[in-house]
């Protein structure tokens, strides 16, 4: 009994791998490599002599930090980020605060048509961001505006346009995330809570919203990180528009310095600098929020 | 446990920002070639040639031997990306649609072969100008031109007479008929400022004489803010700043509908105006006019060019030759040209080409002879050289002129902005720049 224990012992230590292997080689292929890949071509530089038209006239040399120097040297990248910051404190305000609205006002037992409301809510969610934001797009245009003749996508009101297709995109699912934890409270502590006297509001206030923490962090953490990676409104938004520029958020100028301009290796080291920051943002918050988040901890 | 788990989400989404800047790598084989296998020669060819497929459809059908299979692209500043990247990662088509002011940069990032040998036939069949375009004016041959578009001014004739005004006749009448529109009716304008059309303001510029980039020597001179430059900006500059010029970009969905509502009088534009105005602006079928750009001084005869494109083979193909064959039976031979004509809406940079237009557009049914005064206005086109990182200029373009344009500032300085945004990226990847 005890020798086959012992023999099976070496055999288990391999079994976790055994399990782990599939998500460490996809892990490997999908995330290690091609962000290796990055830092390397981060370090790199292409080099022309002369006119640069011949073969051979165009070589790739190592650069060493020069690339990131160049990142986080350039104004445009960290006027990128305060339009970011802007834009994200709009967005993360009213997002969450509405998607924490409308799970209250659904979690109180007596909303009729509760389904309904519940689907048109999320619905938005459902439709692609490129498609939402053509849709909103052409509501701005003051051309083609149903709304009349507001200038929507003017320098001043840009902002506030953008945020509001992200609002409109993402409070569906930020809600259903919130609902979910909420019908998932055991209903007794609402009874206890009326037997004391306490109202809706004072059960929402009181109960539901302190349970909701964890939640509430966790919708943030996602709301920030994809608002530091926000490509795809003002993207689609730029050719209606002369107030968005080509380098507007941090990707952007990423996708512009890659793809436009033909500068892979300034963009693999600006990419390295924002994928640092957001993950410094993302920890830093969770450092931050973790002792009320994590109770059970 | 739950920190760590969203710490990992963290990462992974974060790195997803990091991961979608692509690959260079080394070269692996190409999708064309095969004749060394003995079977038919398989071709990829990249354009947004309308109908292009029906075009090599006679070409495979007589050529058993070289098939070519046709990826339709979208066109524009995208399809230059997508064949970069494509050539950086080793994978590129064997032949690819490449405009004129992209060229440079497919030859400065070693995309597109030489194939002087290949075209020494084709040669004959071209204009000095255009054939200057493709060589860069270095000894090679980058690319078999196929199409050019000399720029013209459109107008809307009924409208024109509706509001009593003149074809300008230079660009001073021009600004004049601007204002006298808006005196009339304020819901209309003369025309448009384009910030998102580097290539239109390009084109103005080579009328007014503008030279962005020429070769001196074993050195590039970059002059993208000379004085013609400067006077073009300002000139639109003021007309935007005074509020007689509006300020819709080309080809938005608010331009189409001002073009259909009648609230646009005039399209500076170039020869392939009247596809874009069919299918843009169909209201206005027959009520449209061409005439020469207006000039910078009464008495001169000049134009610029505004698009047009050649077709050049990959430098990692492994059928040059059969690539550089149909290239050149595409752009010069009769029956092609014919079909380029028909099928593609095309306005053949060919001699021979330019010959076989005859019958006007259907969208300019009103006007018989829009072939006639397009060849007049073609001959009067003069173009400049461009550089090898025409991109970063054109991009450095669309952000200076949306700015000046939201802030009714001085375009003289985005055109500085243009200027210096090229030469440093030139300096810093190592360009040598003659002073």
């Amino acid at each position: 009994m005890t020798t086959r224990i012992r023999q099976g012992a070496p055999r288990a230590g391999a079994v976790p791998y055994l399990f782990l292997a599939p998500a460490m080689v996809l892990f490997t292929l999908f995330m290690a490599l091609p962000i290796g890949y990055t830092a390397y071509l981060s370090l790199r530089r292409t080099k022309v002599s002369g006119l640069g038209l011949g073969a051979g006239a165009r070589t790739e040399v190592f650069a060493g930090l020069g690339n990131y120097a160049a990142a986080i040297g350039d104004g445009e990248l960290w006027a990128g980020w305060l339009r970011v910051l802007g834009y994200g404190a709009l967005v993360l305000a009213l997002m969450l605060g509405l998607a924490l609205v409308f799970a209250l006002m659904l979690d109180a037992a007596h909303v009729r048509l509760a389904q309904i409301t519940r689907i048109s809510i999320y619905l938005p969610y459902a439709v692609p961001g490129v498609a939402a934001t053509l849709m909103w797009g052409f509501l701005y245009l003051p051309g083609l505006s149903p709304f009349g003749d507001h200038p929507f996508l003017s320098a001043g009101l840009v902002t506030f346009s953008m945020a509001n297709v992200a609002v409109w995109g993402g409070t569906g699912f930020n809600m259903l995330v919130l609902y979910t934890n909420l019908r998932a409270v055991p209903r007794e502590y609402y009874e206890a809570a009326r037997i004391d006297g306490a109202g809706e509001l004072g059960i929402a206030l009181r109960i539901k919203i302190p349970i909701l923490v964890p939640a509430i962090i966790l919708t943030t953490v996602f709301s920030v990180v994809a608002t530091i990676q926000v490509f795809t409104e003002p993207t689609t938004l730029r050719p209606l528009t002369n107030t968005i520029s080509s380098t507007w958020s941090p990707l952007m100028k990423v996708y512009r310095d890659a793809f436009v301009t033909g500068d892979l290796h300034s963009a693999a080291a600006t990419s390295m600098a924002i994928a640092g920051i957001s993950l410094a943002v993302s920890f830093g918050f969770l450092r931050v929020v973790k002792n009320h988040a994590f109770g059970e901890d | 446990m739950r920190v760590y788990q969203l710490a990992t989400a963290a990462i992974l989404v974060a790195a997803l920002g990091a991961a979608c800047s692509g690959g260079s790598g080394e070269p692996s084989a190409t999708s064309g070639g095969g004749a060394a296998s003995g079977g038919p020669v398989t071709l990829t060819y990249w354009t947004w040639v309308p109908n292009m497929d029906k075009i090599v459809s006679v070409w495979n059908q007589a050529h058993p031997d070289i098939q070519v299979t046709v990826s339709k692209q979208a066109g524009g500043d995208d399809a230059a990306a997508k064949f970069l990247t494509a050539a950086r990662a080793g994978n590129p088509p064997d032949l690819v649609q490449a405009e004129y002011q992209m060229l440079p940069s497919f030859v400065a990032a070693g995309a597109v072969a030489d194939i002087k040998a290949e075209t020494a036939k084709a040669r004959g069949e071209f204009g000095e100008g255009v054939w200057g375009l493709v060589t860069l004016g270095t000894e090679a041959v980058y690319a078999v031109p196929q199409d050019s578009g000399p720029m013209m001014l459109y107008y809307r004739r009924d409208l024109f007479d509706k509001y009593g005004i003149e074809v300008p006749k230079t660009w001073d009448e021009y600004a004049e008929a601007a204002r006298a529109v808006r005196r009339k009716d304020p819901k209309v304008f003369l025309g448009t400022f384009s910030s998102k059309d580097p290539g239109w303001f390009a084109g103005l510029a080579q009328q007014a004489g503008a030279q962005w980039w020429s070769i001196d020597g074993d050195a590039w001179k970059v002059a993208v803010d000379d004085e013609a430059t400067r006077k073009v900006a300002s000139y639109w500059g003021g007309l935007v700043k005074e509020g007689v010029i509006d300020d819709t970009p080309y080809f938005t969905p608010e331009w189409n509908k001002a073009l259909n509502d009648g609230r646009l009088l005039t399209w500076p534009s170039a020869v392939w105006g009247p596809g874009v105005l069919s299918s843009n602006a169909p209201k206005a079928k027959g009520k449209w006019a061409v005439a020469p750009l207006p000039q910078w001084n009464a008495g001169e005869n000049h134009s610029g060019f505004w698009g047009g494109s050649s077709t050049a083979v990959a430098a990692k193909s492994a059928a040059r030759a059969a690539a550089a064959t149909f290239a050149t039976w595409l752009n010069t031979d009769p029956q092609a040209l014919g079909l380029l004509i028909e099928e593609g809406a095309v306005y053949p940079a060919s001699t021979k080409g330019a010959a076989l237009m005859t019958e006007a557009p259907g969208y300019f049914s009103n006007q018989p002879d829009f072939w006639k005064q397009a060849a007049a206005i073609g001959a009067t086109a003069r173009g400049f050289t461009f550089g090898p990182d025409v991109n970063v200029t054109y991009n450095a373009y669309r952000d200076a002129f949306d700015k000046a344009v939201a802030d009714r500032s001085d375009f003289t300085a985005a055109v500085r902005t243009m200027q210096d945004t090229t030469v440093a990226d030139m300096r810093k990847t190592g360009f040598t720049l003659a002073q």
